[in-house]
């Protein structure tokens, strides 16, 4: 199964407000994949199929081997469910 | 359940407020008055936007500044400053801000319940829209209530 980090700055609010839609258009979908939500500096050293967080921190995320998606608007969940049919 | 967290002493609304460190500080009062936060909670948002920049204005409109439990959290809470004219945080695609929603949790039951009422607000289009144009009380109040 595929694992998915949604990551911000703290680890504790944008990022668990991210996880919850994650998990709902997951479900929309009918797909499955494991879904956790972490600060940034604990993701870089945390593994997962896909990284997904505001432009700004996942622009630190990038390092050419990570599959990493960053949002401008972390609520857009249209591009959210747009990047999860796409590479689930 | 919002309502629980956002009564209407913790709900503010401003004409301006002078740039967005100011915008911080107003939303943080009502906090700090209640002891659910220390002086330190807002010093460590500032750090954390100098550091990673404004990643906490996670969508047109809105910003929700807050920093981690051991930095300065006594008890979960929340408050909502709504800025009339709108407040840039440096960030390029999501400014201005009119709603800023503080949040001090502690891992938790509470900080579950905060969040995910929170989310329901924030990802229904139609009622997000509306809060970001609540710009008087009974319309702040009449989205609280809701969720």
């Amino acid at each position: 199964m595929k694992k998915i980090l949604i990551v911000c700055g703290n680890g504790l609010g944008s990022s668990f407000i991210v996880e919850m839609n994650v998990k709902k258009i997951i479900k929309e979908l009918g797909k499955e994949a494991e879904v956790s939500h972490t600060d940034l500096s604990s993701a870089k050293s945390e593994a997962a199929d896909i990284y997904i967080g505001s432009n700004e921190i996942i622009a630190s995320l990038d390092d050419g081997k990570r599959t990493v998606f960053g949002l401008n608007n972390l609520l857009d969940n249209a591009k959210i469910k747009e990047i999860l049919s796409n590479n689930l | 359940m919002l309502a629980k967290w956002l009564t209407a002493d913790r709900v503010k609304i401003v004409e301006q407020t002078a740039g967005w460190r100011d915008a911080v500080r107003l939303s943080a009062a009502p906090l700090l008055a209640a002891g659910a936060i220390s002086p330190c909670y807002v010093e460590a948002i500032f750090a954390s936007h100098e550091k990673l920049g404004p990643y906490y204005v996670i969508a047109p409109g809105l910003a929700m500044p807050h920093a981690r439990p051991e930095e300065g959290v006594i008890t979960p809470g929340l408050s909502l400053l709504y800025v009339k004219q709108g407040v840039h945080f440096e960030s390029e695609e999501n400014d201005p801000v009119y709603v800023v929603v503080m949040l001090c949790a502690i891992n938790g039951e509470e900080h579950l319940e905060m969040i995910s009422h929170l989310a329901e607000l924030f990802s229904d289009e139609d009622d997000f829209q509306a809060l970001i144009k609540a710009d008087t009380y009974p319309a702040l109040n009449a989205l609280i209530q809701k969720y």
